[in-house]
């Protein structure tokens, strides 16, 4: 937080001639970094804090005091273990079939569309014009054992009466691709965009055939989208609990949820904030190791 | 053409060089469909003569067209997001403008400070951000409620907003403010005549995703609403016994409004480059 400091000493300074522009860019920025600051910085020290407070026996539900018992961690991690490897194999498994759908999608409006192209790019964004509840809400009806889906399967050989969609971390899995869909088409499109189309030419004037042009022209220029992508898709995934709560069952429990119900459900603040600390954590971690190993550190 | 010559080629071999030629096509139209398979559940249902329950198909009515507040506490939902959008889009546009302009438009110390702090809000799970906001008014005994999710809103949005108008900012060519310079125009009347004016179609922009990320926020408000309503909040809350038509008709109605002012908007900024 240094520029704050230097902001309330250079308003001090002289106010005339070519100095005034120095303090000029401080007072732009204060009043939005000091709304960051106190309603995003302050509260994660806040989640800090209530992570290692401690329930003093005989209290009243929902009174906690501070013991700094870093415990809390240990105990939340053992119980929740399984909702928190299934949060990172659902979010990873959502970002890599929503990659597959996405990258054909953003090549062809990039490369294919010609003069359809701002079109086609309102229709990728068009669908989260309508609340993101009520598309879930939709794939429950889609997926549900009444829906066109499970009808359709019911009528093969092999599908037992008994066949379900809902409930399932299928379902899930689903509905988390199709909701972060869009975060990961845009960025994809605009790094495919900004390719010379004069780079594959030259690629084929080299002999390289359309395939090796792909890999060894496309893919490494499409590559900035490609971490931009994948990373808008994955943290909101792992961290998602509205799919596993309408699509799923308790056996598809994701960490948001548990989050959730230790808060409003169980009122067991330590708890909640300890999971969302390593939740956090966590994420982050995989995120700079991700931006590293892919070497797009430009991005941040 | 001079391949007149060549053998024509044979039909099924030019059928399925039309679908090698056009796989791409075919797949991306299969993906728009997926797109727009649950958009059209939602719009179709909004017609269902359903009662209570919109799960089943049960006939075509307009009713719920006719009377988008029929059922119990939607319009009281509906008529709080679009509150605490307008004001939370008005605060961030704000207050993200001016960030926007100090990166793309000034040399400070703790530019990497600044960037980074722009950053984590977009890079934090949704829930962690809800909790840890709830933690700290809990802390300071601040009960949760319709100020709390302006204060919410405004956190998450001033990021996107700052991101939006960078951008615009960046792509602005530095040729034309330096000519107003040259024809004698002074640091507040250039900006206020050539830069705000160029940069104007990025700020709206940032103002019209700043409401969609506001008006379609679930997981934050969650947290931090108390006994308030918002739309989201509203549909996750009946989910589980079925959401009335209704709220099928305001989606629907949100779909449409929000596609015609993109429409209207990219023939807008056509014409002028046009100019």
């Amino acid at each position: 937080m240094a520029f704050l400091h230097t902001a309330a000493s250079s308003t001090t300074g002289p106010r005339s001639g070519l100095k005034s522009r120095s303090w000029t860019p401080y007072l732009l920025l204060a009043p939005g970094l000091i709304w960051l600051v106190t309603f995003f910085i302050f509260p994660i020290l806040s989640l800090a804090s209530t992570s290692t407070m401690v329930r003093p026996d005989g209290a009243q539900i929902g009174t906690y005091v501070q013991e700094f018992r870093l415990a809390n961690y240990i105990d939340a991690f053992q119980a929740n273990q399984e909702q928190y490897i299934r949060s990172f194999v659902y979010a990873g498994i959502a970002t890599i079939l929503a990659l597959a759908i996405a990258y054909p999608l953003a090549y062809m409006i990039a490369f294919k569309s010609g003069k359809y192209r701002n079109i086609l790019l309102v229709l990728v964004v068009a669908p989260f014009f309508t609340s993101f509840l009520l598309r879930t809400v939709a794939w429950t009806q889609i997926l549900g054992d009444e829906g066109p889906i499970v009808q359709t399967l019911k009528l093969l050989p092999f599908v037992g009466d008994s066949m379900r969609l809902t409930s399932t971390p299928f379902a899930v899995v689903s509905g988390l691709t199709y909701n972060f869909l869009p975060f990961m088409t845009l960025p994809l499109y605009a790094s495919l965009e900004r390719i010379d189309p004069r780079t594959l030419e030259a690629a084929g004037d080299l002999y390289a055939n359309g395939l090796t042009t792909f890999r060894k022209v496309t893919v490494p220029l499409s590559m900035p989208g490609v971490v931009a992508g994948t990373l808008l898709t994955f943290i909101p995934a792992a961290g998602d609990y509205v799919n596993a709560a309408i699509l799923g069952s308790p056996s598809t429990k994701m960490i948001g949820n548990v989050i959730e119900s230790r808060f409003f459900a169980v009122v067991d603040y330590p708890t909640a904030a300890a999971l969302s600390f390593t939740l956090m954590a966590t994420i982050l971690i995989l995120v700079t190791l991700y931006i590293r190993r892919s070497g797009t550190d430009e991005l941040v | 053409m001079t391949t007149l010559d060549l053998p024509r080629p044979s039909f099924s071999h030019r059928t399925s060089r039309w679908i090698s030629r056009n796989l791409i096509r075919i797949y991306a139209g299969l993906a728009f469909i997926y797109l727009f398979i649950p958009v059209a559940y939602t719009f179709v249902f909004s017609f269902n003569n359903s009662g209570k329950s919109n799960l089943v198909w049960q006939g075509f009515t307009l009713d719920n067209w006719r009377n988008p507040c029929g059922a119990p506490q939607v319009c009281t939902a509906v008529v709080n997001s679009l509150q605490i959008g307008l004001i939370s889009t008005v605060l961030a546009t704000i207050l993200g403008t001016m960030i926007a302009f100090a990166i793309g438009r000034h040399k400070f110390k703790g530019r990497s400070t600044t960037n980074l702090l722009i950053f984590l809000p977009m890079a934090t799970p949704e829930v962690v951000l809800g909790a840890s906001l709830l933690a700290m008014f809990l802390n300071l005994r601040i009960n949760p409620g319709f100020w709390t999710i302006v204060i919410a809103h405004v956190m998450f949005c001033i990021s996107f907003v700052v991101v939006t108008v960078k951008a615009r900012i960046a792509s602005l060519d530095p040729k034309l403010e330096q000519a107003a310079m040259d024809l004698y125009a002074n640091e507040r009347e250039t900006f206020r005549y050539v830069t705000l004016p160029l940069v104007m179609p990025g700020i709206a922009g940032a103002a019209l995703l700043a409401f969609s990320l506001s008006f379609d926020d679930f997981i934050i408000t969650n947290f931090n609403s108390g006994i308030e309503s918002t739309f989201p909040k509203f549909v996750y809350v009946s989910a589980a016994r079925g959401i009335p038509a209704q709220a099928n008709v305001i989606g629907s109605a949100m779909f449409f409004i929000a596609l015609i002012i993109v429409i209207v908007g990219q023939a807008a900024s056509r014409r002028r480059s046009r100019k």
